[in-house]
């Protein structure tokens, strides 16, 4: 059967005319629709009172669908996470979609359903987007741009740069998911790896945390570069030590079987669901108990604590009782042969 | 049983280190034979709680490391003839070559492909029947037998466009060159796991008959290190030198009938090249002449110049376990995983990239 036109984006779609006009009242108004952008004014005007966070991220993910997730979800939860880090509740999102020619949209659809959601989910609204259709070839599927704004709550100064010595050092669930997840689908490995991306949206998680303890120090969503990426960036900014136990860092049997196999570290792989967050040690029994609480949090532990030797490094304590450093990760991640 | 947490148990792990304590009553040399070792010697600090007599040196237990140069060299040479397409396990594509690596050539406009097994390599060649894919046969004993397996297969099936570039390692050999060459004067070695479930115990058993050194076989996880290392110091201190398995879990002494018959149905020895130390008789594997028409050096005429050493690397004296990372002036200043400067800094299991991501503390 021959294949329909309209089951693919075209570059007239983009066009700005009548296409253009019938894929945006089509496949994604549907999924999006609020009063600020059923406006459909060029700039979206907002209200809003306090200390503003603003914060943008370009999203670009192969394969566009993984288990647990899709570039949509990740594009709304990645900028919603980059918000929270300063205590920022998020409140509004931009979305910018940049597709590539033929691309299905069945698929944009799904991806703009999934935006949707994730949004509801955490409680944000699209206020204003674009579209843009590229030749074949020039991207790669659909690439996403979001850009949040969120207002911080009184009395919160969270920065990179507050750790002191004495401080507690929580991680809000297991390691490596969302790494893991995406290389065994992207690479096709044909074992089964019963893990799903761990993206979330962590505005609600983060404001609990805020409500028990407005003073904390530091929260880093652990992204690229795993944990020892991001301890290793605040133990610089803060130009502290940053000690850590080995074996009170969750990870999921199921990445450390694959790390093992692969002969990856869980703590560099990437996550997209997880809140390093530092604080005085007297607020973290009562972060944790709040984290527990928390769909996103169950598994959150205390792993280390923040001292004054080997400043902007964080070192490892085995599960031997030794102890290593524990550098950045340099160069990209390479399966190794036996 | 979850086969990790059991064998990372703290107080069994701090018994086995006070056992060793309390046995060691000399300064002792051991090395440890596989790149794996040192990574997790180095990843779970097992150096620092030893005794400060026992001296832990790595080996040339590195297929990767082990590599030449001029086998290096090679692998690019056939990445730029046309129509070609190299699969690789990861580490290999970038070690640095006399002008390049397999990641530039690619860079270059080169088809060059990750692979995670042989059964990839050979879906690229039945979905590409017009290109010629060129698998590079790094490995020890462990992983000849499967990429002999894929060239069964793919003489099974007819493939015409599939082939090896055999730069396979045995173990055995290079062991007892090293041991042959008296540069360094060692009390223990810890065999190699993963290649002995292969080979078996019993082409080990050489070192204490022979050489009158203590051996004993070893897995990976750190209780598996620790019982391997307490074995090696109950035979020097008892003076009776005979090979012992610490890793009964996954070594028999016959290894794998199977594996081992279908490496040499394919392969048969040959000399082969080891980086740093030179060429060692019996110690590598070429394709049989029944299956020369899978061979990438009689199917293509490569064409290199003369190989190239990185001046200032050393990563040839760490391979034989005379010299550590922090001996290298390029270490960590000059040479870093971002931009290896010798194969020791690029793999996994490369002696100097587990110094500089685990070394800890004494190391700086």
């Amino acid at each position: 059967m021959e294949e329909k036109m309209s089951d693919k984006v075209l570059l007239a779609h983009g066009s700005g005319g009548r296409l253009s006009h019938d894929l945006m009242e089509r496949h994604i108004m549907p999924y999006l629709k609020n009063p600020i952008l059923n406006k459909l004014d060029d700039s979206a005007v907002l209200e809003l009172k306090g200390r503003i966070a603003f914060t943008t991220d370009s999203y670009v993910i192969k394969p566009v669908f993984f288990p647990g997730g899709d570039i949509g979800r990740l594009a709304v939860c990645g900028t919603i996470n980059d918000l929270a880090t300063s205590g920022a509740s998020a409140k509004y999102l931009s979305l910018g979609l940049i597709i590539e020619e033929g691309f299905p949209i069945t698929d944009l659809e799904r991806i703009i359903a999934s935006v949707s959601s994730t949004a509801k989910e955490a409680g944000v609204l699209v206020v204003t987007g674009d579209t843009k259709v590229v030749d074949h070839g020039s991207c790669d599927g659909i690439f996403i741009n979001t850009s949040g704004i969120g207002v911080i709550p009184e009395g919160v100064n969270i920065s990179g740069s507050r750790a002191s010595e004495g401080d507690r050092i929580i991680i809000t669930g297991t390691i490596g998911d969302h790494g893991i997840a995406v290389m065994a689908q992207r690479e096709g490995l044909k074992f089964s790896v019963p893990v799903e991306s761990d993206r979330a949206p962590l505005n609600g998680m983060v404001s609990e945390i805020l409500k028990v303890s407005p003073d904390i120090h530091c929260l880093r969503d652990p992204t690229r570069g795993g944990l020892a990426g991001t301890l290793n960036e605040l133990a610089a900014q803060s130009d502290v030590g940053i000690m850590i136990e080995e074996g009170s860092i969750p990870v999921k049997d199921a990445v450390r079987g694959m790390c093992e196999i692969l002969g990856f570290d869980p703590m560099y792989i990437a996550n997209e669901g997880k809140m390093v967050v530092i604080a005085a040690p007297e607020d973290a029994a009562g972060i944790v108990a709040a984290l527990h609480g928390n769909r996103h949090g169950r598994d959150a532990a205390v792993i280390g604590e923040v001292g004054s030797r080997h400043k902007g490094r964080v070192v490892l304590k085995t599960g031997l009782g030794a102890s290593r450093i524990v550098d950045m990760l340099t160069g990209d991640l390479l399966p190794r042969i036996c | 049983m979850k086969y990790i947490d059991e064998y990372r148990d703290t107080d069994l792990g701090k018994g086995l280190i006070k056992r060793i304590a309390d046995l060691s009553k000399r300064p002792v040399k051991l090395m440890e034979f596989c790149g794996g070792h040192t990574v997790s010697i180095l990843k779970h600090g097992i150096r620092q709680l030893l005794p400060p007599g026992i001296e832990m040196l790595s080996g040339p237990g590195c297929p990767v490391c082990v590599t030449p140069v001029a086998d290096i060299d090679k692998a690019v040479a056939l990445a730029r003839e046309p129509e070609t397409v190299i699969a690789t396990f990861g580490d290999m594509i970038r070690v640095p070559g006399s002008n390049s690596t397999l990641q530039k050539a690619k860079a270059e406009g080169s088809d060059v492909r990750v692979v995670y097994s042989t059964q990839d390599a050979l879906e690229i060649a039945r979905l590409n029947p017009l290109k010629k894919i060129i698998f590079i046969g790094v490995g020890f004993e462990t992983t000849a037998p499967t990429v002999a397996a894929s060239v069964v297969q793919a003489s099974k099936e007819g493939l015409t466009n599939y082939y090896i570039l055999s730069l396979h390692k045995l173990c055995p050999p290079v062991m007892k060159a090293l041991l042959l060459s008296h540069e360094i004067r060692l009390d223990g070695i810890i065999c190699p796991g993963h290649v002995c479930a292969i080979t078996g115990a019993r082409p080990f058993e050489f070192i204490g008959r022979e050489y009158d050194i203590a051996a004993a076989i070893s897995g990976f996880e750190p209780l598996d290190i620790l019982l391997s290392v307490e074995m090696l110091i109950k035979q020097i201190e008892n003076g009776r030198h005979a090979l012992e398995n610490a890793y009964t879990r996954v070594v028999r002494d016959e290894g794998n009938i199977q594996a081992i018959r279908i490496m040499y149905e394919v392969f048969e020895t040959s000399a082969s090249c080891w980086r740093g130390i030179g060429m060692v008789s019996e110690s590598g594997l070429r394709l049989r002449d029944r299956y020369s028409a899978f061979d990438a050096e009689k199917a293509f005429e490569i064409k290199q110049a003369e190989a190239r050493e990185t001046p200032g690397c050393i990563c040839g004296d760490i391979l034989r376990g005379v010299k550590k990372p922090h001996d290298c002036r390029l270490f960590r200043d000059v040479c870093d995983p971002q931009h290896p400067v010798g194969p020791c800094m690029v793999s996994a299991e490369g002696t100097c990239s587990a110094y500089y991501l685990y070394g800890g503390e004494d190391e700086r």
